[in-house]
């Protein structure tokens, strides 16, 4: 009868290490989660957006994704055979790097067309002479883009229009990436202006 | 040969007599309508489409459709809803164009509706306001003219960087009510 007691009393106190043990454990994670919160954390997910790319710049140079590690950066998608809007991203983006002046001079802020037949990098430079000069124009060739917006999980279709031609739909979001190439945040169009220059301004600080 | 130029002569008034009925019907028709800042805006160098904008009431009793525009500096324009989901921006030509029931108004504005212009022969300029048409389906094509917005606004009064020269034109051509 003594020898039952003595093990339940063990089996009790095991439990009682376990549960501690858990609780600990449990303590630990929340601790990290919370300090990762307090240095900005990254997005659910975020480890699988983004990743390796060759495109073409505005002034018909190679950019690979390797000019950007290190360096916080602001990447959209669209094209220049857009009404609304394309031009109106590059101009809320133009008006938040004039805001932040210097400050977002650590930023890299590129704009990818998902129309490359259409957007050559000439085509793309002179489409962008309106905006801030700190936003770089991406092309390709049709591989080279497709495999981009495959890394960046967007959207993008082309869509016949009656007269012969075609207008593109596709994911409009700018994703914000850290310097360590991880998804900080995004700004979407619906968003309030000051929510969006906030994000940019907290991107550029962070770095 | 006297009967031949009889018969011309009559066959010409029938034509014009007609003409004038089919005008004046679509004027009668045109009245219902109220056609409220028609605009556009800048477009970045080298773009070869931009937006057009209108506010169209109907203040008959019949519905009637937005079928079509044209606009001088544009080969051709077409009547797009612009939708936004899930981050995906989706642009699709409204086929049967827009209607507009009695009583309702209908608001092409950044984000929704609008009027593609496409193949562009110039980029529109502030001050230099852009004639153009609305057709529909029942008043037939009325003229109107688009004042011109900065770059990146989102609306005629707001939004961008307005200059007086801009305001000025749009109290003289932006407002253009239809009467007949």
């Amino acid at each position: 009868m003594a020898a039952g007691t003595l093990l339940s009393r063990i089996r009790l106190a095991l439990w009682g290490l376990v549960a501690i043990a858990i609780f600990a454990a449990g303590a630990l994670l929340l601790g990290n989660l919370q300090e990762a919160a307090r240095q900005g954390a990254s997005l659910p997910g975020a480890a699988r957006l983004g990743g390796d790319f060759e495109l073409v710049d505005h002034d018909g140079n190679a950019f690979s994704s390797q000019a950007l590690k290190g360096k916080p950066h602001a990447i959209f998608f669209g094209f220049t055979h857009c009404p609304d809007i394309c031009p109106t991203t590059l101009f809320e983006m133009t008006k938040h790097l004039d805001e932040l002046g210097p400050k977002a001079d650590t930023l890299k802020v590129l704009f990818v067309t998902v129309d490359p037949d259409r957007d050559t990098p000439e085509h793309l430079k002179t489409y962008l002479s309106a905006f801030d000069d700190r936003i770089v124009g991406l092309t390709g060739n049709e591989k080279q883009v497709a495999s981009a917006i495959k890394a960046y999980r967007v959207f993008a279709e082309k869509v016949p229009t009656s007269d012969g031609d075609y207008t593109m739909n596709h994911t409009a979001t700018v994703y914000l990436f850290d310097g360590k190439g991880t998804l900080a945040s995004t700004l979407s169009w619906e968003e309030d202006e000051n929510t969006r220059l906030a994000k940019l301004a907290r991107l550029a600080e962070r770095g | 040969m006297t009967k031949k130029l009889f018969a011309v002569v009559t066959l010409m008034l029938a034509g014009f007599t007609m003409a004038g009925l089919v005008q004046a019907q679509a004027e009668e028709k045109a009245a219902t309508l109220k056609i409220e800042k028609p605009w556009t805006r800048v477009t970045p160098p080298g773009a070869k489409v931009a937006a057009g904008f209108v506010t169209i009431t109907n203040t008959g009793s019949e519905a009637d459709r937005l079928v079509g525009a044209t606009a001088s500096l544009s080969k051709h324009v077409e009547v797009h809803e612009m939708s936004m989901k899930d981050g995906v921006m989706r642009m699709q030509e409204v086929a049967d164009g827009i209607e507009i029931a009695p009583g309702a108004t209908v608001v092409l504005q950044p984000g929704g509706y609008h009027m593609m212009f496409m193949e562009l022969s110039a980029s529109p300029k502030v001050g230099e306001p852009v004639k153009g048409t609305l057709k529909f389906a029942k008043a037939g094509e009325l003229p109107i003219v688009f004042a011109v917005a900065p770059l990146g606004a989102k609306s005629l009064d707001g939004g961008g960087k307005m200059t007086d020269s801009q305001k000025k034109d749009e109290m003289d051509h932006g407002s253009h009510h239809m009467k007949h």
